[in-house]
């Protein structure tokens, strides 16, 4: 496995469709326990998928009339987003603040977030019943421009330009293209400015999609200031994932990543720590204010009460304690574990809203079908597919070629 | 990684279309002055629960055959049926209420849809365009009266709601359902002519009427309007509906964009050139 690694700094003088079809060839072992799991679940998740175009949305979800929008947009759109937050919240860091000691991670988390937000895209295209005239969003006469969703989208569409942009230098380094290289990484620092802006704008915007369902979401969890309470979190929510990430890829990638020493990558997971703690801090007080200004204590002693300080207090505030807890002590084991508390947080957070206190007065409840499950699987795992293909060929987890250094 | 000034100019120019993209968005939400919407009120107290326009209303939308259901005594509309109308047991005995869409003046699926599929008409209707329409739902999600259905079942799935009868309007003609009512329970007319006509019964008769027009203020006014003998949450309705539009929820966000996109990247250009100077240090280390 690990002998492969060098092939593509050895390519170039092979002729570029032969190495192209040379790196097309699958890397590694093929019977791995990943691919025994995910391979069955992509094939059964494609039936569905073609099932749904075959005999509409109804025949594979259990979506109704009062709840239009199920698994596919809380989970893969919704919840999806606020984990690929992680990419925007580090290019800052790196680029914009200069925090060089976590380059190492950039380019991974970069590529993460453009998968993340390419394949939620695929799974938005499947949730639409004319999927055919998305194009009315993009060009001509049709723009709904006082639409929530009209601007989530748009800017949700700059933004995967964006992130490509960040990454293709690695595309160039792999392919050894110079002088495409030397343009991209010219242009890149645009992408990065505007990428964060987008993306402060679509994270939150995906918070201002249910202000106007005010009636039918729990009024402990709705609140005018979804988006700025989905904008926080995203913070947290995508360093927790760059945190959860970096720990397996460490395990999983070691031959594709230079020999940094654990010390290095240690000290980049404590100074995410404090971050995650920090964010939670202010997430924390926005719960507490927009609590006391809603007067929602009435709220709590109910059910959907209890729900919500599991949430709050089990998923928010103990992640954040443990968190600070860690920066302290230099734990990177606490980290890991509050990384994963957190990110169930969200995704309870999420869930909530979109789907869970979606409602919450109907006696006849949405359940998600199986089918629905198996094909947020399939998305999730084809994801995965295609980024071990690329961290298995382009400079990702590794530096670049020697010709690349120093200009980035 | 270095700056030069045509990125920057470049950078410059992307926000120069987000702002204008922006502003348009806070133009259009805000609102402009309606002329004259046409609307329907519906007097609960003349309805007698015939049930006509159930059948008037599917023949004009192309289903002659439609058949009422008997099972579920409480019926809601669906991706077949535009307008039900259910009996509520009230305090004043059993009292018929139609149920359709209340083509509100700012409506929150028009505000929602991005691609204006969902379309208030200067007439008044609120319409759903096929050729637009991708098929989001995010009307569905934003309409407090849970009134756009959706065709699952459909590979080509349709909008299904009430159009008001948009046609027939546009020809000068009263709406079906109001056309064929026999007991002139349904009244077409100018939106403001009928909030009069509604007052005038209820001041001429308090003991009939419980002393409120519903859609006169509710979700911003709608162009449909109810008389109702009992308050109307023994009829089904929704009385804790905001007053003020449901698109005006969403206005501070979408007026925040425009500002958001301009200054952040200067912001972020800021800080950025602010730590360049560590940069250097560091690489000279």
């Amino acid at each position: 496995m690990s002998k492969t690694i060098n092939v593509a700094e050895s390519v170039p003088n092979q002729g570029f469709f032969q190495f192209l079809l040379e790196e097309l060839k699958p890397k590694g072992k093929i019977f791995t326990p990943f691919n025994i799991i995910s391979f069955p679940i992509i094939i059964l998740g494609l039936v569905i998928i073609y099932l749904r175009f075959k005999n509409g949305i109804g025949s594979v979800t259990n979506l109704t009339q009062e709840v239009p929008w199920g698994l596919w947009i809380g989970f893969d759109v919704v919840t999806g987003v606020a984990f690929a937050g992680g990419a925007y919240v580090l290019v800052f860091m790196v680029n914009i603040l200069n925090l060089k000691k976590y380059k190492p991670i950039l380019r991974i988390t970069v590529l993460n977030g453009f998968l993340a937000y390419l394949f939620y895209s695929a799974a938005l295209l499947l949730d639409l019943g004319r999927p055919l005239n998305v194009v009315n969003v993009v060009i001509g006469n049709n723009y709904g421009v006082s639409s929530v969703l009209f601007l989530v989208g748009w800017h949700f569409l700059l933004y995967m330009l964006a992130l490509f942009i960040e990454f293709s230098p690695a595309v160039a380094e792999w392919l050894n293209a110079k002088k495409a290289h030397r343009f991209l990484t010219a242009i890149s620092m645009g992408a990065v400015i505007f990428g964060i802006t987008l993306s402060v704008l679509h994270q939150s915007g995906i918070g201002a999609l249910f202000l106007m369902a005010k009636d039918k979401i729990h009024p402990l969890w709705y609140n005018s200031y979804l988006p700025l309470l989905f904008v926080v979190s995203s913070v947290f929510a995508g360093i927790s994932m760059v945190i959860l990430e970096g720990s397996i890829s460490h395990k999983v990638f070691t031959d594709y990543m230079d020999k940094t020493d654990n010390k290095h990558h240690n000290s980049i997971l404590v100074g995410l720590s404090k971050i995650c703690a920090l964010g939670m801090f202010v997430y924390m007080a926005l719960l507490v204010l927009v609590f006391i200004h809603e007067k929602n204590w009435v709220h709590i002693n109910s059910p959907y009460g209890y729900w919500f300080l599991v949430e709050v207090i089990g998923f928010v505030m103990v992640p954040m304690l443990m968190f600070a807890y860690a920066y302290r002590s230099h734990n990177t084991l606490i980290i890991k574990i509050a990384a994963i508390m957190t990110l169930i947080g969200i995704l309870l957070n999420r869930m909530n809203i979109s789907i869970i206190c979606y409602r919450w007065e109907d006696t006849e409840r949405y359940v998600p079908s199986w089918q629905e499950f198996i094909v947020t699987l399939t998305i999730v795992f084809i994801e995965i597919w295609v980024l071990r293909w690329i961290v298995r060929r382009m400079p990702v987890l590794r530096s670049g070629p020697k010709w690349a250094a120093g200009s980035h | 990684m270095t700056l030069s000034r045509r990125t920057f100019l470049k950078a410059m120019g992307a926000t120069a279309v987000a702002l204008s993209v922006g502003k348009e968005a806070t133009a259009q939400t805000s609102g402009e002055e309606k002329p004259e919407f046409m609307a329907i009120l519906y007097d609960s107290t003349k309805c007698v629960g015939c049930l006509g326009c159930e059948y008037d209303c599917a023949e004009a939308h192309g289903n002659p055959d439609y058949e009422i259901p008997i099972d579920p005594p409480m019926r809601k509309t669906d991706d077949k049926q535009r307008t039900i109308v259910n009996h509520y047991e009230t305090s004043k005995g059993r009292i018929p209420r139609k149920m359709q869409c209340m083509h509100c003046n700012q409506p929150a699926c028009d505000a929602a849809c991005l691609t204006q599929a969902m379309h208030k008409c200067p007439e008044g209707p609120v319409i759903w365009r096929e050729d637009k329409c991708m098929g989001c739902r995010y009307c569905m999600i934003s309409c407090p009266f849970d009134i756009p259905k959706f065709e699952y079942g459909s590979t080509n799935p349709q909008i299904v709601k009430c159009d008001m009868c948009i046609d027939r309007i546009r020809e000068g003609e009263t709406p079906a359902c109001a056309y064929n009512c026999p007991e002139e329970a349904l009244v077409y007319g100018k939106r403001s002519d009928l909030i009069r006509e509604a007052r005038r019964r209820i001041v001429e008769e308090p003991d009939r009427y419980y002393d409120h027009i519903y859609g006169e203020h509710e979700a911003g006014g709608t162009s449909w309007l109810y008389l109702s003998p009992v308050p109307f949450n023994e009829l089904g309705f929704n009385v804790n509906i905001q007053k003020s539009s449901y698109p005006a929820l969403t206005k501070g966000f979408i007026s925040s964009i425009a500002p958001v996109d301009i200054l952040l990247p200067a912001v972020l250009l800021g800080i950025y050139e602010a730590t360049k100077s560590n940069n250097t240090k560091e690489e000279d280390q």
